[in-house]
């Protein structure tokens, strides 16, 4: 066996077992820990495919935000994730026969497989433009060229999405205390300062 | 051929100009929105009709001819332009019909005019969609602004629940999409409808792969047009949501997906006519018969309605069975008519207001007859057109989809349509009796706002004034889905 398939094993295996183990174990902390865990081997996947630029982003976004952000959502909320998961098991014959549909749709289909005369040629086009490139280079010429509508639509999503979570989340609370500069700085003495003349001993 | 990768060889953004407006249009009148805070609401909804007014000139003054962009991503013909036009009005009937009823129900919010825009600009990507990429975007933009919208009226636990229904379903619906479009790019190995068309049509048979492939992008589109078995979450939505956004739902992003399933259909998978004739036959069907059973038991005219979309979407589906350019233009006329009915039948419902609270119930309706005549009047022309009654326009929708499949010889999706059609006259006539024979209720509050009045006026002199002259529209719409087909 070659160092690559070696790797291939490796990763896979690991992935596999580590997202068995975040469905299965019983304290929430654990399964986040090995959703990073599959992360960096969903990682470690990719660098072997070649894609160096999606295997750094899994790890940035999936593991420094995304799972970092469920260890705080799990660690700060109090849920009883083992009432929640009360009574999920009367659904796993429903669950595994879905599955079991979906798996030998998927090995029909396998089976089947014939793919179109063209798909070489189809296939082969974006490839040839970016021959000797690396991940980065070649996908930032898609994404501001080939690809500049996707990209300025995605962008509208992501507007979309901050108005949508501000519309149904925030809320005005009266009675908070908030500084504003503008209101300080227009504060005069005279406004809030009374100066009084005192004679000794007389009181006021 | 290897060129397009690197540079725009078509760099042209002239057909972009509406989306591009609108997009701005929206970010503007947030601007706005957070400077002066929820008491602009109402004039940021008329500032918004105004720009969709502008959007819709803008797009009738684009050079209509037949003409794709940007590497491909993204088309502009006759049949976008025409359809665009259709999603504009109807965002500007709705967004008409809500600014009262914000206001009523205290939920006066600047950003939700700003969000019924974004999922316009959602809206017509779709029906510019020339690519899978877009197509996506423009989807998930849509459906993005129409979940916040569905749970607007965030302290109200039905609204929040709508919202969430809508959003797990649309995600679903989303994963069903989008393994679809990987399955048919592992087939064809591209994602432009193009090059997806022109390999298709060069295989000499359809393996299992596509058909697998359009099996699940036919039901991700289908969860977004409520076809029947993907119409679960239709009445829960649009019973819960708010009345306003219910109106949205039912008018707008119907026709959205109906014009792009219609391309994605007649375009990339015309090669595969047989084989998505099936699946579309038995959605229709299906939508037909359980949209006019379904709505036979309800009591809440929300619900009624949510089945009346389901069964329309069904009749509206036949003319895509036809497979032809007559009945797609069918199809577009239907939806044109629907879209106005709806538009007409919700400035009703959103009028029923009883001490300061929304009622829903049809039994509320008693005796509009006597208080408010000229209303139920109205009310019953329009629910007389959706039952298909002639001379209204309903009528002619119905007739021209099926005259479009007897054209083909699709007689047995005819007559149990007819069928269908009689079995969904008895809620209809139902809520017309209960208007004018049943024993008075209580009247409604006040006055009906002006916006609700034009709405319902305009609706209602369309729908009888179309028999003057259906020429009109059924001639630019044929030509409009002449397009489709040979753009």
């Amino acid at each position: 066996m070659t160092v690559q398939a070696v790797a291939f094993f490796l990763f896979a295996g690991i992935l596999t077992l580590s997202a068995l183990m975040v469905i299965t174990a019983r304290n929430p902390v654990h399964s986040v820990l090995f959703l990073i865990l599959a992360f960096f081997n969903a990682a470690g996947l990719f660098v072997l495919l070649g894609a160096e630029f999606i295997a750094m982003i899994l790890v940035i976004v999936y593991v420094g935000a995304v799972a970092v952000l469920f260890l705080f959502v799990v660690m700060m909320l109090d849920i009883s994730f083992s009432d929640l998961r009360k009574g999920a098991m009367q659904y796993v014959p429903v669950g595994f026969l879905i599955g079991l549909v979906l798996l030998s749709e998927l090995a029909l289909l396998y089976g089947a497989w014939v793919s179109v005369p063209e798909i070489s040629n189809n296939l082969a086009a974006p490839v040839s433009a970016f021959a000797g490139k690396t991940n980065t280079e070649s996908l930032g010429l898609l994404i501001y060229t080939h690809y500049l509508l996707a990209f300025q639509c995605a962008g509208l999503i992501l507007f979309v999405a901050m108005v949508g979570a501000i519309v149904l989340t925030h809320r005005v609370r009266p009675g908070v205390r908030k500084q504003s500069v503008a209101e300080q700085q227009r504060r005069r003495p005279e406004d809030v300062l009374e100066i009084k003349k005192m004679t000794p001993g007389a009181g006021l | 051929m290897t060129d397009i990768y690197t540079v725009i060889t078509d760099f042209n953004l002239v057909p972009l100009i509406p989306e591009i407006f609108m997009a701005l249009f929206a970010m503007g009148l947030l601007i706005v929105g957070v400077s002066q805070g929820n008491r602009s609401t109402s004039v940021i909804c008329w500032a918004s009709v105004a720009g969709l007014a502008i959007t819709a000139l803008l797009i009738m003054g684009l050079d209509w001819q037949h003409k794709i962009i940007l590497n491909g991503m993204f088309v502009f013909d006759e049949f976008a332009g025409f359809m665009k036009l259709l999603v504009l009005l109807g965002l500007m009937a709705s967004l008409a019909l809500s600014v009262r009823y914000l206001a009523q129900e205290g939920i006066e919010r600047f950003e939700y005019p700003v969000l019924v825009v974004m999922s316009g600009v959602g809206m017509m990507m779709m029906l510019s969609a020339n690519n899978m990429l877009t197509l996506y975007v423009g989807l998930e933009l849509q459906s993005l602004a129409l979940y916040v919208l569905a749970a607007f009226h965030r302290n109200a636990v039905r609204s929040a629940e709508a919202g969430l229904k809508y959003f797990v379903l649309g995600a679903l619906s989303s994963g069903m999409l989008l393994f679809g479009i990987s399955l048919l790019y592992g087939f064809t190995g591209s994602i432009d409808f193009g090059a997806i068309g022109a390999s298709l049509l060069a295989a000499d048979s359809i393996s299992f792969g596509p058909i697998f492939a359009l099996v699940f992008i036919v039901a991700g589109l289908a969860f977004k047009i409520s076809a029947v078995p993907f119409h679960m979450w239709t009445p829960d939505v649009y019973q819960g949501a708010p009345e306003s956004v219910t109106a949205l739902f039912a008018i707008v992003p119907k026709v959205a997906a109906m014009g792009l399933l219609m391309r994605l259909l007649f375009e990339p998978f015309a090669a595969m006519a047989d084989q998505w004739g099936q699946i579309i036959y038995f959605l229709s069907l299906a939508s037909m018969l359980v949209g006019a059973f379904g709505g036979i038991a309800q009591l809440s005219i929300k619900r009624l309605i949510a089945y009346s979309s389901i069964g329309n979407m069904g009749y509206a589906l036949i003319g895509i069975v036809a497979g032809t350019p007559q009945g797609a233009g069918a199809v577009i006329v239907y939806l044109l008519i629907y879209m106005i009915m709806t538009a007409g039948v919700f400035a009703v419902i959103l009028s029923m207001r009883r001490n300061g609270a929304a009622v829903e119930w049809i039994g509320d309706l008693a005796g509009l007859s006597k208080s408010n005549p000229v209303m139920a009047y109205a009310m019953a022309i329009l629910l007389f057109s959706m039952a298909g009654i002639p001379p209204m326009a309903g009528f002619f929708g119905k007739i021209l989809v099926f005259q479009a499949a007897v054209a083909e010889g699709y007689y047995v999706l005819s007559v149990l349509g007819v069928v269908s059609s009689v079995v969904a006259a008895y809620y209809y006539l139902r809520v017309i009796k209960v208007m004018f024979f049943d024993e008075a209720a209580d009247p409604f509050d006040g006055r009906t706002p002006f916006a609700r009045r034009a709405v319902l006026l305009i609706s209602t002199a369309f729908v009888l004034a179309f028999i003057l002259k259906p020429s009109l529209i059924v001639e630019s719409a044929q030509s409009a889905a002449l397009s489709l087909f040979f753009g």
